[in-house]
């Protein structure tokens, strides 16, 4: 018998606030009901326009479990659709990305499909002749998804026919993106190479929670930061200057104080971000010429406004992280209850030193690998969590700190950076958008 | 150096490794040296191209120094690690550069706990030779599948 399905109190029930039940992270129908329900009625980034510039181009992407495949048309126009054939079912595109020249032809009876997804052509289409086939969905091609939204070259999709619209979803949080892009001369992102891809035994959630999570990194971290700042001490007579690598590692060992007054903001609908006056991307060296480039580009006031604003990570929810000031997106990919996908991609700023991309493929290279030693012990707190959330000693996550009563849910407001109010903030909105359209088949909790 | 000073030293790297003597490991490094494993097939850019690796003697000390924490969280237990490696092929007896290049296949298996995983590739090793012993220049990991998602990977191919 589903406890959840159906049932929005239950499901309301799981988020307190200050607490929140262990079958978020753990239970099975939970997290179909996060397939059916939170994804689709969230937008949901799949790539970006750059990755498919050319007519033909296309990617392949997830939104829960529900292949998509977004194609650059003839018309210049992006267009998402179902990545499936409507006759058998097969999933038309079966790369990450590529390009399909003129048309879609699935492999399997040779249905085609133009590029914005209509159908093309069926051989033997005489067969059809008289049958009723025209109208079947299936007539009409590749399921287009119709709410699609591009940001600054960021493609964002929901797949629920009635929701919020994407001004609406994301709000002021946008700036996140606009600092991002603004850091390029030009005004514009690039992405020129694959991801690095780190695969997680533990439910997507906790890896999300833990971008904003500031009181870990010098408990957790102490073994890997913690050592290249010892190793550096040691070692920095015999260096004219403070590699890149030192310079990425040591302010990972920032003190609560640093991290307290950084503060963390927080916006409707469950996005928020760390570091807001200040981050532990802010005392990096300076790069040879992209001052001056930026102040050409932007003027000195506006270039001084756009480098001055140094967030450190940004969630939007549900489901990715930005890191603004490097350059790079991290995109927690749910598979399973206890197993999530991470794609952490880079971008390139258009116009803008080369020196500014080595250190992004640095940064990305040290933290968000599956060799990373940062990242190495983040996994293992998750792998013990999803473990250690079996047990029914407490059935509770505590996310009391500076808890106050009372706390509002959809609102914008900058709070001490230790706080763990974006968590709570990302829980509100999991509440919202899960019952969101959801069929009510019981009536009251029981 | 003999054709067979080049193949041992390739096998002895990867007993260093599996024995886990890892002051003698990274000294086996140059000064410059570099642990590089790429994120692409046939990839020549380490620097404006992604990687999983590419260490030099500073960050290779740094792992090494960690993996004998008592905070080290990631290696409790800890990992352990078994290279096979087919007969090393040498390619270059540094005639023109002084530079000895060797590619050997390899199926690496590394565990922790319950857990073990295998890793197959190339590994391709170019050696100098300073006051008459071999020194790593390049060490470079190219895995069969670079670009699927990996779990933690903590000790060396």
């Amino acid at each position: 018998m589903d406890r959840y399905r159906g049932n929005s109190q239950a499901i309301a029930d799981l988020v307190k606030g200050h607490a929140i039940h262990r079958d978020v992270y753990v239970n099975e129908e939970i997290f179909e009901l996060e397939m059916e329900q939170l994804f689709p009625n969230s937008w949901i980034y799949i790539g970006h326009e750059s990755q498919i510039r050319n007519t033909g181009d296309f990617i392949t992407s997830k939104i829960g479990n529900q292949p998509v495949l977004a194609s650059r048309h003839r018309d210049g126009q992006v267009y998402v659709m179902h990545n499936r054939c409507p006759h058998k079912g097969v999933k038309i595109a079966s790369e990450p990305c590529g390009n399909t020249g003129k048309f879609f032809r699935c492999p399997y009876h040779a249905w085609s499909f133009k590029t914005d997804g209509s159908l093309l052509a069926i051989p033997l289409k005489k067969g059809y002749e008289g049958t009723g086939f025209d109208t079947d969905q299936a007539a009409r091609g590749l399921t287009r998804i119709e709410n699609v939204k591009i940001y600054r070259g960021l493609i964002f999709v929901r797949l629920a026919d009635e929701g919020l619209s994407f001004e609406e979803f994301f709000g002021e949080s946008l700036s996140t993106i606009d600092n991002m892009a603004d850091r390029s001369p030009e005004g514009e992102l690039e992405v020129i190479s694959q991801p690095i891809r780190y695969m997680h035994t533990c439910n997507w959630k906790m890896l999300v929670e833990n971008q904003t999570d500031t009181c870990h990194p010098m408990v957790a971290h102490e073994s890997s930061a913690g050592t290249a700042v010892s190793v550096w001490e040691r070692e920095k007579h015999n260096f004219t200057k403070t590699p890149m690598a030192v310079q990425l590692y040591a302010p990972f060992m920032s003190p609560y104080e640093f991290y307290e007054g950084a503060g963390i903001r927080v916006w409707p609908n469950g996005h928020g971000h760390t570091g807001v006056s200040g981050s532990i991307h802010q005392d990096y060296e300076d790069v040879d010429g992209y001052q001056d480039m930026m102040v050409e580009a932007y003027g000195k006031d506006r270039a001084a406004e756009i480098l001055g604003d140094i967030r450190h990570n940004t969630v939007y929810f549900p489901n990715i992280m930005v890191k603004g000031p490097v350059g790079i997106l991290r995109n927690f990919i749910p598979l399973g209850v206890d197993k999530t996908l991470v794609e952490s991609w880079v971008f390139k700023l258009k116009g803008a030193p080369d020196k500014l991309y080595e250190r992004a493929l640095m940064y990305n290279r040290f933290i968000n690998a599956p060799t990373s030693i940062v990242g190495h012990d983040d996994l293992e707190m998750y792998e013990r969590a999803q473990e250690g959330l079996l047990s029914n000693g407490n059935e509770w996550v505590n996310l009391r700190r500076l808890w106050e009563d009372e706390e509002p849910e959809d609102t914008t407001e900058v709070v001490n950076g230790t706080s763990e109010r974006q968590m709570r903030n990302q829980f509100y909105a999991w509440r919202k958008f899960m019952v969101q359209n959801m069929d009510q088949t019981v009536e009251a909790a029981e | 150096m003999t054709r067979d000073d080049l193949i041992d030293f390739v096998y002895d790297e990867a007993a260093t490794i599996d024995q886990m003597r890892w002051d003698d490991w990274l000294a086996l490094f140059h000064t410059d040296g570099r642990y590089w494993m790429p994120l692409e097939w046939q990839q020549d850019d380490p620097i404006l191209q992604p990687s999983l690796m590419y260490e030099d003697r500073l960050l290779l000390t740094v792992r090494v120094e960690r993996l004998a924490g008592e905070r080290t969280f990631s290696q409790k237990p800890k990992s352990r690690c078994h290279h096979l490696m087919e007969r090393p092929r040498v390619l270059s007896v540094g005639e023109d550069d002084g530079v000895y290049k060797l590619r050997t296949s390899f199926i690496y298996t590394e565990t922790r706990g319950d857990l073990l995983e295998r890793y197959s590739g190339w590994v391709g090793h170019e050696l100098v030779e300073v006051d008459g012993a071999l020194q790593i220049k390049l060490k470079r990991i190219d895995l069969i599948n670079f670009d699927a998602p990996f779990s933690n990977i903590q000790l060396f191919i």
